[in-house]
């Protein structure tokens, strides 16, 4: 297996995904973005499409409603620490890539990667990081510190709770993509 | 009748300030609630029969000791069925362990953590297919990582569809997400909201 990385990677399926001929209007639905037809991946979701839609509209909620809260940049950031912390390369690099970008700290984000969820951050960056590492432990190991830590470095509620879900969702997707299929080259994607 | 099981189990009460922050993610909120419609009522079982989802959602969720969430899915279990529930509750004691972890291979190999790989303690009180159903799921809570090939292969041959395999996945996996909203939520809620 590659290690962490910030290229792009490729997916590649263990199971066989829908064609893009075998989806009907109730799958192309619950792709919610068509452009998600050429992805493997969301064509092997699609073979249950209600779980699909309920998992996309969360997601797209999570690391994309404008009104406050935590800024996109560490959303990605505390996407990026839940797969770091769970083994997720393929997720990291698309989430890190994306943290990364909003946050313009590439430097940040790359030690992140190379060095793992301990590595020196800031204390806003710490302390994002810190609470995403403890939502994403079996049990959840997010205690009353975690939040005087967020509260400290200046999140208010609504931003800790961003930080909570994101953590949260990526204690989903990183499950899924872990498990029905592998990282590839991005030419086999 | 619970409308949100989200709110239900973190304690959440109409008007409250947790209520109104909730609100401000709409679409998270409202899908995420759709998401558990989807699993554990589906207008068609489909692939994996309603006692399959509830006795893999008490075992999952006992693994992940939040009380109140894995009462709610053992409650469940225990009306649909009853003679289940002891079973499920001996593997859930038998497969306690404290995650993430996993062995890595290649690059990451020396970042890998031992940890328990979960045999079913009574195979036939579960049948074929339960036994590599809760096999799959310790996998996915605990070790995912480690997922490969041959462990979709086990699941296969213990008589799982491929589309089988999606939803039982999916069902693991969005209860991972689920469990920790709800702590997460009805912690920030004793922690208290600034005025």
């Amino acid at each position: 297996m590659t290690g962490f990385t910030l290229d792009r990677l490729g997916w590649r399926p263990w199971l066989t995904p829908l064609s893009e001929d075998e989806l009907t209007d109730a799958h192309r639905e619950a792709l919610v973005d068509r452009a998600r037809a050429a992805s493997p991946y969301f064509r092997l979701l699609a073979r249950d499409p209600e779980i699909l839609h309920a998992r996309t509209k969360t997601d797209q909620d999570i690391f994309h409603h404008p009104d406050g809260g935590l800024p996109r940049a560490e959303r990605e950031l505390a996407a990026t620490a839940t797969s770091r912390h769970n083994g997720c390369v393929f997720c990291a690099s698309v989430h890190a890539r994306f943290a990364a970008h909003h946050s313009r700290r590439p430097d940040d984000v790359r030690r992140l990667l190379d060095e793992g969820v301990t590595a020196p951050q800031d204390a806003r960056w710490r302390a994002i990081v810190d609470a995403a590492v403890a939502v994403a432990g079996t049990p959840a190991a997010l205690g009353p510190g975690h939040i005087a830590a967020l509260r400290a470095a200046g999140l208010d509620d609504l931003a800790i709770s961003d930080a909570i879900h994101a953590a949260a969702f990526f204690s989903w997707a990183n499950r899924l993509m872990l498990s029905l299929g592998e990282p590839a080259p991005e030419a086999g994607a | 009748m619970i409308t949100d099981v989200i709110d239900h189990l973190a304690g959440i009460t109409p008007g409250s300030p947790l209520d109104r922050l909730r609100d401000r993610r709409p679409d998270a909120r409202e899908h995420a609630q759709r998401g558990y419609d989807a699993l554990f009522s589906p207008d068609d079982e489909g692939e994996v029969t309603l006692v399959e989802r509830d006795a893999v959602a008490a075992f999952v969720t006992g693994l992940h000791r939040d009380a109140a969430v894995a009462r709610f899915y053992a409650g469940r279990l225990a009306e649909l069925a009853p003679g289940l529930l002891k079973a499920v509750e001996a593997e859930v004691e038998a497969g306690r362990a404290t995650g993430p972890y996993g062995v890595y291979d290649g690059a990451l190999a020396a970042e890998s953590v031992e940890g328990p790989r979960y045999r079913a303690s009574d195979p036939a009180a579960l049948g074929a297919r339960l036994t590599a159903a809760f096999e799959h799921a310790h996998l996915l809570v605990f070790r995912p990582r480690e997922a490969g090939r041959d462990d979709l292969a086990a699941l296969a041959r213990a008589g799982w569809s491929t589309t089988g395999i999606v939803t039982l996945s999916q069902l693991v996996a969005f209860l991972s997400f689920q469990v920790r909203v709800i702590s997460g939520l009805r912690l920030l809620n004793q922690e208290g909201l600034p005025a």
